[in-house]
């Protein structure tokens, strides 16, 4: 049985760009968090409560914008949760962001519960639709996989240079970038490194936010528990492999993308290999693209230290 | 001067027993948190803590259900402490219990063994699984460096997905409909302590761990080091510590741990392997060596109180009809009151030191 196609193939790709969206999105924030020192363990838990916003603002308003609105709130709510813990209180980030993690899989299953009921299946609200760019989407092979997605999609990977530019080109992420490696040169500059930590966090609560909201009404359009289950910390893992670069951050995002959606295919064809060895395929590529990486990166130097300007106690 | 060291001292007794009345603090917050969220739901949040608190120690029954669940809790947040000890921040605790309980169930179903020494290997097997699949992150850590958070959390689902594909093939129970291994023979079943209920043996060996967890940590020459490990690597180096080493030994004993737990609770509370048959208290195991400080008593207090939430939410869910989710939500608010400590402590500090300063400047201005 030949299954390598050209519709196979076609189908393969598509996929992947689509599954790598809502990683894309949580990773490019989370790019803007971590190159100002703090890790977004909370990235997960951003993304629950985007998703579940999401869902909500959609079915309140009846529209995707407002979910997506809504999904925007949650996510910039969550990750100033996270820099309270991580600027302000000064506290282990890894610490915070799990105990943001099992608060907002706690808060997002007991708001479904008590909507629907522990029994009742939630209805269908708005959700974005495929839009097909003109002319392009008709170029054969090459049209049905770059210029035939939802609107989300191709926000995600328009972002990356967008991103790319502010992180390297703007003052503003010359300061990101500072405060990530030498906080105390930019207080004694004048900057504050604890506004600019602030900012990113807004940034990372935005993308992830967006990122939540695309799983549940960006493709489907329903919620479940645990929707996420482990995009967040996958698309943490893509900044590490994407060595602090959005450019580099999308790479990963499409090798864990291709992982899923490699999986996703090889299922609907029926291929002869147990479902739970593909369903594993996404993390266990994870644990080897950090394997590889080894030695090649330099995490940014005051990543998971909290700055304190007058550290009168020592 | 002599006036002001002993008001710094006394200050400082303050200061620790303010320390020591934190977790207190933040389990208090969480509970008024979650009152006003069920108020919020129209429901009455004294009623409800009254099914919680029923549920939970109403009659003997309860009580020795709550402490069968608290059982898992204990041994695995005692796992994951020795990590934390070493600042590890060890996430697999879920993942390396699941892989501990298909061990313990290898051992019971399918390796030739004395029947008075099953139960034995049971709880040996699971310690072996969950301590190799915990020395996978501790290898990519002390030697490469990567994140041991980001690996014990992938290794979760990969371990799940692992069961997952046994129980629906190789070791699945061909006489039922469902993913479940066979049942276990009755010389690896864990014996039950208290007729009429569920509490079991492993309650038993769960205590011992507080003590060996103790012996280790606090009296040992190998817990001094892993400590020191924890404390600052780099000076450890120097103060010639294989730290490389105690990296791996520090999550080999967590996943151990939390593999022993594993093997427990499939012999005493199932019978046989389950898919998802760990409901998340490698994670709830987190926020319970937080709460207890990582000290030996800290962690069984506060392992018995979150047993004592897991089996009241069903009787308020059942009761009230209040999701018990809500209890995720009460032990992530925990977490962070916990993680607010240094702030509050600051605080008192600043004020203790104003009102110094002030009656310093009246003093000066008598003067």
């Amino acid at each position: 049985m030949n299954i390598i196609t050209p519709v196979f193939i076609t189908g393969l790709l598509t996929a992947m760009l689509r599954v790598a969206t809502p990683l894309l999105f949580a990773a490019l924030g989370s790019v803007f968090t971590a190159r100002s020192g703090i890790v977004n363990l909370a990235l997960e838990g951003t993304m629950l409560v985007g998703a579940y916003a999401g869902y909500y603002g959609a079915y309140v308003t009846g529209s995707c914008w407002g979910g997506l609105l809504f999904a925007v709130t949650g996510g910039i709510a969550m990750q100033l949760l996270l820099g309270f813990f991580a600027i302000s209180v000064g506290a282990n980030q890894s610490v915070a962001g799990t105990g943001i993690n099992m608060f907002a899989l706690g808060l997002t299953t007991y708001l479904m519960t008590v909507m629907y009921g522990v029994t009742g299946r939630p209805s269908i609200v708005a959700s974005f639709r495929k839009i097909n760019i003109p002319v392009l989407s008709d170029t054969p092979f090459f049209g049905k996989i770059f210029f035939s997605h939802q609107f989300l999609v191709y926000v995600a990977y328009i972002l990356v240079p967008v991103c790319w530019y502010v992180l390297f080109k703007t003052p503003f992420g010359l300061r990101v970038r500072a405060v990530g490696e030498h906080p105390k040169v930019i207080d004694i500059a004048g900057g504050s490194v604890v506004r600019t930590r602030y900012a990113c966090c807004i940034i990372a609560g935005i993308l992830t936010g967006i990122g939540g909201a695309y799983l549940s009404i960006g493709e489907l359009s329903s919620f479940s528990e645990n929707i996420t289950s482990g995009r967040g910390y996958i698309a943490l893992a893509a900044v590490t492999f994407g060595k602090w670069n959005p450019i580099g951050v999308m790479g990963a995002c499409l090798l864990f993308g291709f992982a899923d959606a490699l999986q996703l295919r090889l299922q609907t064809e029926g291929v002869p290999v147990a479902p739970q060895f593909l369903l594993m395929l996404p993390y266990v590529i994870t644990m080897i693209a950090m394997i590889t990486v080894v030695g090649k990166t330099k995490a940014p130097a005051s990543m998971g230290k909290p700055y304190k300007k007058h550290d009168s106690r020592g | 001067m002599n006036w002001n060291l002993k008001t710094l001292m006394s200050n400082n007794h303050k200061n620790i027993l303010l320390e020591k009345t934190i977790p207190v603090f933040a389990v208090l917050m969480a509970l008024i948190i979650s009152a006003f969220i069920i108020l919020m739901e129209g429901k009455d949040p004294i009623l409800a803590f009254r099914y919680l608190l029923y549920g939970a120690v109403g009659n003997r029954k309860f009580i020795a259900e709550t402490l069968a669940k608290t059982t898992p809790l204990l041994i695995c947040s005692l796992g994951l402490a020795i990590s934390f000890k070493a600042n590890l921040t060890s996430i697999g605790a879920e993942g390396q219990m699941m892989i501990g309980g298909l061990f313990g169930t290898i051992a019971a179903l399918y390796i030739p063994c004395p029947d008075n020494l099953r139960l034995l290997l049971v709880v040996a097997a699971g310690a072996a699984g969950g301590a190799a699949f915990g020395a996978i992150p501790g290898f990519l850590k002390a030697k490469f460096g990567i994140s041991e958070i980001i690996n014990t959390i992938m290794l979760n689902y990969i371990a799940t997905y692992i069961v997952a594909y046994l129980l629906n093939g190789p070791m699945k129970d061909m006489k039922s409909g469902y993913q479940q291994s066979y049942m276990f023979p009755s010389s690896a079943r864990m014996p039950i302590i208290v007729s009429g209920t569920r509490l079991h043996f492993g309650f038993i060996i769960a205590i011992a761990l507080v003590f060996a967890y103790h012996i280790l940590i606090n009296k040992t020459p190998a817990g001094f080091k892993l400590r020191a490990v924890g404390s600052n690597r780099e000076a450890s180096r120097y103060a010639g510590i294989p730290v490389t080493r105690y990296i791996i030994l520090a999550l080999t004993l967590s996943g151990g741990m939390a593999g022993i737990a594993g093997a427990i609770e499939v012999s005493a509370m199932h019978g046989r392997l389950l898919n998802g048959f760990t409901s998340n208290v490698g994670f709830d195991a987190i926020a319970i060596a937080l709460l207890g400080k990582l000290s030996p008593i800290g962690i069984l207090i506060s392992s018995l109180f979150f047993g004592a939430l897991r089996v009241g939410s069903n009787s308020m869910q059942m009761g009230v009809q209040i999701p018990s989710a809500l209890i995720d939500m009460i032990q992530g608010m925990i977490i962070l009151f916990i993680l607010c400590d240094k702030l509050i402590l600051q605080i008192w500090t600043d004020r203790e030191l104003n009102k110094q300063k002030k009656v310093l400047v009246e003093e000066a201005g008598k003067a």
